[in-house]
């Protein structure tokens, strides 16, 4: 009798989960609907985003907000996967043993931090460093790319060093054993074998930097217009979402359900993919 | 006489871990003898491994073990070298280029056949393609798996069985012509008949190099080699031709450890 109630419920609390995301995905596609019929496909590469005031109608196109988001990200991944690799491979094949244990300890508190006191630290502290050592306007692509980079780092680094920690030691030895240096361990055999988790870390936190709004909200200066210079403020679409949802009506908040839809798609592809090479590597 | 025909020797060598109070090895002198297989034999814990992973400074890897006393290695050049004063991490990769070790478990690369066996020749800095390609065909006949291997050398090592992956490693280290290969319990993961083809490899490998083989498997013992060393708690008891140990050993220890009464 019990058994069957725990697993009915266990049930539900499962499906739950299932129905939550097909439900978010319905109201995003039905909300977006108005927008989705008055622009089609033409609104991912419309660069205008104009409140008409006296039909309570519009112009939207959400070209701005998606490159700056990709562009954001972008510069956010370039930093921070080489840097999340040398940490990684710091930890589990060079770092004394007494060193690894509390430097794991600070990337998982750093990884712990709420995003908008990044945000705060970039733009009283970072944003100004940045003006005075490649100018523009301290908030920009550039700033918001870097601090990007700061957050998603630590988690990229976690995930890539327990990757990393699954290589069988005797694997590594047998590589050393033939006169291999730790630089050749690490390339020929520690990264192929980690393979997967590696990439599986890197979507992971590329999907976290697309959907970041509150540093990116501090940093990118908000503003609707495509960047000339990797140091001009631009905008992103969850900064856009943001700012701009407690005001709009109508059509533009219809138009942000498309770019919020946008978003949604983009996130789960990503992490379905993911996904893929996490289980991938578990089938090897 | 004797000393011409050997390719290692370690002398007065004590071995104590990082950490550990008292040492594992006390004072090992133990003769290798070139093109010769020599077996080390004990019970769990005495050191066996230990020593053999002390002759190619595998340890070495992990820092803060101590040791004491020399192991020499008469390399082809007749030039006698303490193994145990290497610093510099070209010496390392020379030495462990000299002496080769294969290990428990296959440990296949996650890369190609060819490519596992091209790895170490690449490593010493051979460039040359036709060398690499002559050498990896030769090395994977000496090691009696190239009628397997060659309609696939291109495919993911990880595909082949555990028999397969173990004579593809030695294949692996037969490729660099080292002077020794240390093999740790080599079969102890295998099925009899893999068991049966590493150790007919084996022995067919002792025209090249010489061999240094730790085994659990007193038979194998028995069957390969020519010398056998028997090790117990760190230390080494006897030492003599295979024959004479498994016969017509000299201490009692030694006797009540081939004959079963512990271990």
């Amino acid at each position: 009798m019990g058994g069957k109630l725990f697993k009915n419920f266990s049930f539900l609390s499962a499906t739950l989960s299932f129905f939550i995301l097909i439900g978010i995905f319905a109201v995003l596609f039905q909300y977006a609907q108005a927008a989705l019929h008055e622009f089609g496909i033409d609104f991912l590469y419309s660069e205008s985003w104009e409140v008409d005031e006296d039909d309570e109608g519009g112009l939207f196109g959400g070209w701005i907000p998606i490159v700056g988001t990709l562009l954001s990200t972008l510069i956010a991944m370039a930093i921070a996967i080489p840097l999340a690799m040398g940490i990684a491979i710091f930890l589990t094949e060079i770092a004394h043993e007494k060193l690894v244990k509390p430097v794991s300890v600070a990337i998982e508190l750093l990884a712990a931090i709420p995003s908008i006191i990044y945000g705060m630290w970039g733009l009283f502290y970072f944003a100004p460093i940045v003006q005075s050592t490649v100018g523009g306007d301290g908030v920009g692509l550039l700033t918001a790319g870097i601090v990007l980079a700061i957050m998603i780092i630590p988690f990229m680094a976690a995930i890539t060093r327990d990757a990393m920690n699954t290589v069988p030691p005797v694997l590594k030895e047998s590589a050393y054993a033939m006169g291999a240096t730790t630089f050749e361990v690490v390339k020929d055999v520690v990264m192929p074998y980690a393979k997967g988790g590696i990439i599986g870390s890197i979507i992971l936190a590329l999907g976290r930097a697309l959907g970041e709004t509150m540093a990116v909200a501090f940093l990118i200066g908000s503003v609707m217009s495509i960047p000339s210079r990797i140091t001009d403020p631009t905008t992103s679409i969850p900064v856009l979402l943001a700012n701009n949802f407690a005001e709009a009506q109508d059509l533009e908040i219809s138009a942000m359900y498309y770019l919020a839809l946008i978003l949604f798609v983009v996130s789960f592809a990503l992490i379905s993919l993911a996904k893929f090479y996490f289980f991938g590597r578990k089938t090897v | 006489m004797r000393t011409n025909s050997m390719i290692m020797e370690v002398k007065d060598f004590s071995f104590t871990y990082a950490g550990a109070s008292a040492p594992s090895l006390k004072r090992i002198n133990l003769p290798i003898e070139k093109n010769k297989i020599t077996a080390l034999i004990g019970p769990s814990g005495c050191g066996k491994s230990t020593l053999l992973r002390s002759m190619n400074r595998i340890h070495d890897l992990y820092p803060g073990n101590t040791y004491e006393g020399e192991i020499r290695l008469y390399d082809h050049r007749e030039e006698i070298e303490n193994i145990l004063n290497i610093k510099k991490e070209n010496d390392f990769i020379r030495l462990r280029q000299a002496v080769g070790m294969i290990f428990q478990k296959p440990t296949p690369f996650p890369m190609s056949i060819y490519d596992n066996v091209a790895y170490g020749l690449k490593l010493a800095g051979i460039k040359n393609k036709g060398e690499i390609e002559g050498r990896v065909e030769k090395a994977l006949q000496d090691a009696a798996i190239w009628e397997e291997t060659k309609d696939r050398l291109r495919e993911s090592a990880m595909g082949l069985s555990g028999g397969q992956q173990q004579r593809l490693c030695i294949a692996r280290a037969v490729a660099l012509k080292p002077d020794v290969l240390l093999f740790d319990e080599p079969t102890s993961a295998l099925d009899p008949i893999s068991t049966g083809a590493i150790e007919e490899l084996i022995a067919e490998l002792k025209k090249d190099v010489s061999v240094v083989i730790v085994t659990h498997n007193m038979q194998q013992a028995s069957r390969l080699s020519n010398y056998t060393a028997f090790m117990y708690l760190g230390d080494l008891i006897e030492y003599g031709e295979t024959d004479k140990i498994f016969l017509n050993p000299s201490v009692k220890l030694t006797e009540d450890y081939i004959t079963g009464r512990f271990g």
